[in-house]
């Protein structure tokens, strides 16, 4: 395993890098290119990367498959909890503008909840699909 | 300003120039190691060319910042590729291709 030296120290500096820049594409997202959807394949990278170079059964200590399985259930039911939330509050389905006083406002939170949830469901479904191909030779 | 702009598009050709060269290697070189040596290296140099060209032309500003962020990414992220790629395949088996007076020479032990 010493050939994989270097490898490690990169790693594990390259790590913090890449998630801080998978948040900043989140929560940017609404000012500048990004979003949602690219952050959480960003953040899933970051994890990839981990898995590649310090193996699945230290990643699986880290991030386990039943906490992702939650986490993608989180991102789906913010969702669609926000759209409910907007129909509770007698407009449609996703109506932003009812979320705050001022319409602007509500429109910049409802933007925010849903990347969110884009973003949490789509690092964790691409770490299930991750683990689980790369778990296939292990059962 | 005329200074400035000679010399960031110096940069910025030197990249250019710099990265032909690595894919005239990759192309011309005969066998994996070689074709590493030479888009592994002019790689990363090009890279820091044309992004140090590229702050020159934004002037002091938060781009100039992001792009000395995305080289100091490069910077240890490009060198590292390089040598995961080599090692996977000098453990995968992958013999060098020598001259002949080499040959049973300097490779002949086992990488480990």
């Amino acid at each position: 395993m010493k050939h994989n030296l270097i490898l490690r120290v990169i790693a594990k500096y390259l790590f913090p890098v890449i998630a801080l820049f998978a948040f900043y594409v989140q929560f940017h997202g609404d000012y500048g290119p990004g979003g949602g959807f690219q952050a959480g394949v960003i953040l899933s990278v970051a994890f990839i990367l981990y898995t590649l170079v310090f193996g699945l059964d230290t990643a699986e200590q880290v991030l386990s498959p039943g906490v992702l399985r939650i986490l993608a259930c989180t991102g789906v039911l913010l969702y669609a909890g926000t759209g409910v939330v907007t129909m509770l509050f007698g407009g449609n389905f996703l109506d932003y503008d009812l979320l705050a006083l001022n319409p602007i406002e509500g429109q910049h939170i409802g933007i925010m909840l849903i990347e969110l949830g884009v973003g949490v469901t789509v690092s964790a479904i691409m770490l299930v699909i991750f683990f689980a191909f790369a778990g296939r030779e292990r059962s | 300003m005329l200074f400035i702009e000679i010399i960031s598009w110096l940069f910025i050709v030197a990249g250019a120039l710099l990265g032909i060269a690595g894919g005239i290697g990759i192309h011309r070189f005969p066998d994996f190691y070689s074709r590493l040596h030479a888009v592994g290296i002019t790689d990363t140099l090009c890279a820091a060319m044309f992004l140090v060209g590229l702050c020159m032309q934004t002037g002091v500003s938060i781009a100039s910042l992001k792009l000395m962020l995305i080289f100091i990414f490069l910077f240890f992220s490009s060198p590292t590729a390089t040598h995961a790629l080599a090692n996977a395949a000098l453990l995968g088996g992958l013999k060098p291709e020598l001259d002949e007076e080499y040959h049973g020479h300097c490779f002949d032990r086992h990488p480990d």
